[in-house]
């Protein structure tokens, strides 16, 4: 009886050895190394389009400038202006430069510039956080042009996708939006953009519904009515060399949110020489 | 013993009660009016015919969804050849003008509750279901 036990223990330990050595050597990506490169995607897209964006932050300073943009989204896609913060609804908006670049203020950064406004929207990730996390593949990176989309069809409102990005730019629809939605004189949206129902998650889509018929995004469509706010959002392929965003990126200092997190980010910014005084003026 | 009618008078009552989905019918046979739709004006013909679109249109308008919205893609070919873009405000309502007086319409006399319009943006108003 002693024996026969003993027997059986010294075979399941053998047996887990084993199975610790063979299960790695039957994995089929060991004996294919070129197929699992192919199926790891690396850093960055290797081919194909990725729309991004590159913000002057020194010339987005302006309030004027900020509004134009910040407006220009709003009325494009119905986005409901709702006063109340834990409720508000946001695309494309404006936060204090120390939350937008925590990484790049310190001890003797003055007031002025921790609280110097920066215009801010979704970066449309390389590696979104969001998308991995969306149990209905409600949200999704694009393949042909590196939008991180949304489909409101799908969203079933958990909200992980708010968790999981880091850069805060996914909202909620707590409430019926439309109540909020800015009318024309017959009390229409101002746009016949679908608005969004209570229960879902929205964001900035890069104006997907423009690019798809050839145009750009509303914001940098706005900034062309302002004088000398030239330059201050650019838009184009970054996988392409001589787009404007890539000889910006060539030639300009460029920092993106939070690099460390490794989520890629497409939206550039050109950070400003200096701050000034009172920089923190009215928020859009 | 004596309570043996009573009992039977009592599930008589009862069944009948039961039974009232079964026998309002036979009382008053009044039944909705079928719904008068508006039809399109432009009478050159739906993308399919109305007797698909009648049976069909919840599930073609979900390829159109996917399509559209997954797949990027824009343009729908009939089954008669003809080309036509994939657009629920853009390509039904061009010719049903008034969603209240043709979806609507239908969607009530069928009880059906789809949710269309509380995100997408009709024409001619806020109405509609």
């Amino acid at each position: 009886m002693n024996e026969s036990r003993r027997d059986f223990l010294k075979l399941l330990g053998l047996g887990t050895v084993g199975a610790g050595v063979a299960l790695p050597l039957l994995d089929p990506a060991r004996w294919t190394p070129a197929a699992s490169a192919a199926t790891r995607p690396g850093p960055v897209a290797a081919a194909g389009r990725q729309w991004g964006m590159v913000v002057d932050v020194e010339k987005c300073m302006r309030e004027d400038v900020r509004r134009a943009c910040v407006e220009a989204c709003d009325r494009e896609h119905n986005v409901p202006r709702i006063p109340d913060p834990e409720e508000e609804v946001k695309w494309m908006w404006t936060d204090d430069y120390e939350h937008v670049f925590p990484d790049e203020v310190h001890a003797h950064t003055p007031e002025s510039g921790r609280t110097a406004p920066v215009l801010v929207l979704c970066n449309h990730c390389t590696q979104p956080p969001c998308v991995k996390v969306c149990p209905t593949a409600a949200t999704w990176k694009r393949e042909e042009d590196g939008i991180v989309m949304m489909d409101m069809h799908r969203c079933i409102g958990c909200r992980y996708c708010m968790a999981a990005c880091p850069f805060g730019a996914r909202s909620f629809n707590w409430r019926d939006p439309r109540a909020w939605v800015e009318r024309d004189a017959d009390g229409k949206p101002v746009s016949d953009y679908p608005t969004r129902t209570a229960g879902v998650v929205e964001k900035c889509t890069f104006c997907a519904e423009r690019i798809r018929v050839g145009g750009r995004p509303a914001c940098v469509e706005a900034i062309e009515q302002v004088p000398g706010a030239e330059g201050a959002l650019t838009f184009g392929d970054v996988n392409d060399p001589d787009s404007d965003v890539s000889r910006i990126l060539r030639e300009r200092n460029t920092v993106v949110r939070r690099e460390g997190l490794g989520t890629g980010p497409n939206v550039y910014y050109i950070l400003p020489a200096s701050f000034p005084a009172t920089a923190a003026d009215g928020r859009v | 013993m004596g309570d043996r009618g009573r009992i039977a008078l009592g599930l008589g009552v009862f069944l009948v009660l039961a039974a009232y989905p079964i026998w309002s019918g036979w009382v008053s046979p009044a039944q909705a009016e079928r719904p008068e739709l508006e039809l399109a004006a432009d009478t050159s013909g739906c993308v399919e015919d109305t007797t698909f679109m009648k049976a069909s249109h919840q599930q073609l308008l979900n390829e159109w969804r996917t399509a559209v919205v997954r797949d990027g893609q824009r343009m729908w070919t009939s089954s008669t050849g003809r080309e036509w873009e994939m657009s629920l405000t853009g390509t039904c309502l061009k010719c049903h003008e008034n969603s209240a007086n043709f979806c609507t319409r239908c969607h009530d006399y069928a009880d059906v509750r789809p949710t269309c319009w509380s995100c997408h943006v009709v024409p001619e108003g806020e109405a509609g279901s």
